[in-house]
């Protein structure tokens, strides 16, 4: 057995277990921070493939920025496990169910056509040091498929415009800043200048005091 | 690969990780004190001076008063996660360093994806301060680690951004070949051309950090200090190594992406890691003298110029650039071989 084989199966069997954890481990929080040993231990087996760019970018993406945003709502919510639990046995035989139908579904699939050890591409040669997987995607991505990366790019956008547009809400009562208008100011907007009399000029404080 | 090269293989990194961690631990130590003497002359005060000459045993000192201190787990806390977070931010910070070119060929490891892997490691020191500020169990440490985290993805995006310019205009995500595409005298180094984008690049690395005057996630004068409110002794010396790996790192990017990395600036001239080191201190003066000058940022001046101002500047710039690669325009846009 060689280095790799161990570190993959090193590897592996964290992301099981943190796998299995997300599920099985009471507090929310705790829960989110096995995906997260997930996502990164998936990232490190795909670091063991050569695809470093793929690799980087699931910490960049899911770890770095997704499931920092999933803690902090997870964080701030206050989610009680005892009420959760206690439908358990009542739903056991539908989650079993689902469960069983899905697992016969994903074998049938596996052990049949596609998934097969014959029916994967052989694996890839070993690359030399200064092979670029990033420049073998981008051509892939933006020279071959370029049609249909784009139309997949356009509908996330539209999904990110639709999220936005759906979820905000303005309240009439908010108050809100418009810092144009504040750097706007001119002193004269602020300021007026009075003259007062005098009653006496011994009162009279000099010129250039403290303002 | 035999078991004897593998061996020597193992040896000759684990050399070359300490032959960077050991200057940049030191750098740490003494950048805490190099800002309070910085802030001192400019506030026309003295700053620590009595212990050592010029107060440069000072670092020494605190490091020895933090490890004698007593480490504080307060009841109720998360005890686990409450002692990994200080490693949790420290790691990401040190992790970096591994692909920083010192100099013509002298990184840890030379990688091809190098901008993305720093990226992808700054983006994990955010884990730290949110899972300290959870685990803590104190209503200001939790607050420090909010304003923290949405603090950080903000401002992420305009670093990204940022970076994309490098890239393009470098053609490449090794840092080595990213300072190399900068060669040619001052007037080639990619700040030049991509001002704008290394602006908001700098101040990005500063709202990262968590510095002031982006320091919410702190706010002394609010929430006491944040994040690392219930910490104490070497679990809070952690997370102050970590910033201030942090910082380095951060001037260390700023001038390997946009000053020309080891290249001196008139061309040819004795090129080599002091250039590197003294533009990297010369960033994080920078950092010091911002820290002396400009009051704290209120919460949603900090989003706003997040979102509203950086974000549209680099989409912007991102766009000048990639026009000026497309019709060629000279003399920084010209496509190299």
């Amino acid at each position: 057995m060689s280095l790799e084989i161990i570190v993959f199966y090193l590897f592996a069997a964290i992301v099981v277990f943190s796998a299995f954890r997300v599920i099985t481990v009471n507090n929310p929080v705790f829960a989110a921070l096995f995906l997260v040993l997930t996502f990164f231990t998936c990232s490190a087996i795909w670091m063991l493939l050569e695809a470093e760019f793929l690799a980087i970018t699931l910490v960049l993406v899911y770890v770095g920025a997704v499931m920092v945003l999933f803690l902090f709502v997870v964080m701030m919510l206050d989610v009680n496990v005892v009420p959760l639990k206690e439908g358990f046995v009542k739903y056991l035989p539908v989650g079993l169910f689902v469960g069983v139908v899905m697992l016969i579904e994903m074998v049938f699939l596996i052990t049949q056509r596609y998934f097969r050890d014959a029916d994967f591409p052989p694996p890839p040669r070993m690359t030399d040091a200064d092979f670029s997987n990033t420049e073998m995607l981008g051509r892939v991505l933006y020279r071959d498929y370029l049609f249909q990366f784009e139309i997949a790019a356009i509908i996330l956008l539209v999904a990110i415009v639709a999220a936005i547009a759906l979820t905000m809400r303005r309240r009439p009562d908010t108050k809100y800043q418009r810092p144009a208008q504040q750097i706007d100011i001119q002193r004269a907007d602020r300021i007026r200048m009075v003259t007062t009399p005098n009653a006496s000029a011994d009162t009279a404080r000099p010129e250039g005091g403290q303002s | 690969m035999g078991f004897f090269d593998s061996l020597m293989y193992t040896i000759t990194t684990l050399l070359k990780i300490v032959v960077v961690l050991v200057p940049l631990i030191l750098s740490v130590a003494y950048l805490t004190l190099a800002e309070r003497r910085v802030i001192g002359s400019m506030q026309t005060r003295v700053g620590p001076n009595r212990v050592g000459p010029f107060g440069l045993l000072q670092p020494f000192a605190d490091v020895f008063k933090l490890l004698l201190k007593e480490v504080i787990v307060p009841t109720n806390a998360s005890r686990f996660l409450f002692l990994t977070a200080p490693v949790l931010s420290l790691a990401p910070a040190l992790a970096a360093w591994a692909v920083i070119p010192f100099f013509d060929g002298g990184a840890i490891a030379d990688v091809n994806a190098g901008l993305l892997y720093v990226l992808a490691m700054t983006s994990l020191g955010v884990y730290g301060v949110i899972i300290a500020g959870w685990a803590s169990n104190s209503k200001y440490a939790f607050l420090g680690a909010m304003r923290s985290a949405a603090q950080i993805v903000a401002y992420e995006i305009a670093m990204g951004f940022a970076l994309i310019g490098v890239l393009m205009l470098a053609g490449s995500l090794n840092l080595g070949d990213i300072v190399r595409g900068q060669s040619g005298g001052i007037f080639h180094w990619y700040f030049v051309p991509l001002f704008p984008l290394a602006v908001v690049y700098f101040i990005s690395g500063v709202a990262e950090t968590n510095r002031a005057p982006f320091d919410v996630a702190e706010g002394e004068s609010e929430i006491v200090a944040g994040f690392h409110v219930d910490y104490s002794g070497m679990a809070f010396a952690l997370f102050f190594l970590a910033e201030y790996a942090n910082m380095i790192m951060i001037a260390a990017l700023t001038a390997i992406l946009f000053l020309g990395g080891w290249m001196s600036p008139i061309d040819g001239v004795g090129d080599g890691i002091w250039w590197f080191l003294a533009k990297t201190a010369a960033v994080l003066f920078v950092f010091l003298w911002l820290r002396a000058t400009f009051p704290r940022y209120r919460y949603d001046q900090i989003m706003r110029l997040g979102w509203k101002v950086f974000i549209p500047v680099t989409i912007v710039w991102i766009a000048v650039v990639g026009f000026a690669i497309w019709f060629e325009i000279g003399p920084w846009f010209q496509q190299r071989a």
